[in-house]
């Protein structure tokens, strides 16, 4: 990203997640937000990041390169990684699993999330590499 | 992880005292709600109004600890914050649980 506002190098787990979502959402980028705008933003950027954490990364530990800039309209966001591709070199659907009574899901609820709050969604594979850009728009998508 | 459990008469009131539930605690929630469930009986409500954010992880932990209670239970929620309410209407796990306003005050002093 062309001069980012902020610039986080992240290591693969979650307790390393939890401390960037706290330095961003301390960043003068997030705290002039909304509280609901920074809920927004926390959200997304746990689903991005611990999804690496969890699947890029499920052979062993590695870096997450996290670039925010203030963009007209939202907040622009790159995340970069060194892990594994993408399963079919592409981001999945989001689509909800159907909720059976007797079988409710206990997962598959990240890239739906993450469609619902975020505009311009893109995934790549550069170079040995997971680029993933997105905006958070400043007003509700919906 | 912080739960603080409260047998009340037929309710299992457990207050979340830290401010998230996410991907870096959401096992050791379910695992300590498995330990506090396992000798109840009757309703169990969690008392949300500490938790300030919720991610797929935390969500996930918390639809397991309702399928932990067996079929004929349903987990309770009481005071959810707009974070958190707001992740349960995206992911229509809203309909799933007994959502209440608030913890009653009196049953939380109770204990």
């Amino acid at each position: 990203m062309p001069q980012p506002d902020l610039r986080l190098e992240i290591d693969s787990t979650p307790l390393a997640v939890r401390a960037a979502l706290s330095q961003v959402l301390g960043h003068r980028l997030a705290t002039g937000l909304a509280p609901h705008r920074r809920g927004d933003l926390e959200l997304v950027l746990a689903e991005v990041l611990n999804n690496i954490v969890e699947h890029a990364y499920a052979q062993g530990q590695g870096t997450i390169l996290l670039e925010l800039g203030a963009r007209p309209g939202g907040l622009q966001c790159r995340v970069q990684d060194w892990g594994q591709a993408m399963p079919g070199g592409a981001l999945p659907a989001g689509q909800l699993a159907p909720r059976l009574p007797d079988d409710l899901p206990e997962g598959g609820f990240g890239w739906h999330l993450i469609r619902c709050l975020t505009r311009d969604l893109s995934y790549a594979r550069v170079g040995g590499s997971n680029v993933v850009t997105f905006s958070i728009p400043e007003t509700d998508k919906d | 992880m912080e739960l603080i459990a409260t047998q009340l008469p037929g309710l299992l009131l457990v207050r979340v005292g830290q401010d998230r539930i996410d991907a870096a605690g959401a096992i050791q929630f379910k695992d300590r709600m498995r330990e506090l469930i396992a000798p109840a009986q009757g309703r169990v409500m969690l008392d949300m109004s500490q938790v300030g954010f919720l991610d797929s992880s935390g969500l996930g932990a918390v639809v397991g600890v309702m399928k932990l209670l067996g079929p004929d239970r349903k987990l309770e929620l009481a005071a959810l914050t707009a974070n958190v309410e707001k992740v349960l209407r995206l992911t229509r796990m809203d309909s799933v649980f007994v959502i209440h306003p608030a913890a009653p005050d009196d049953l939380r002093d109770a204990g």
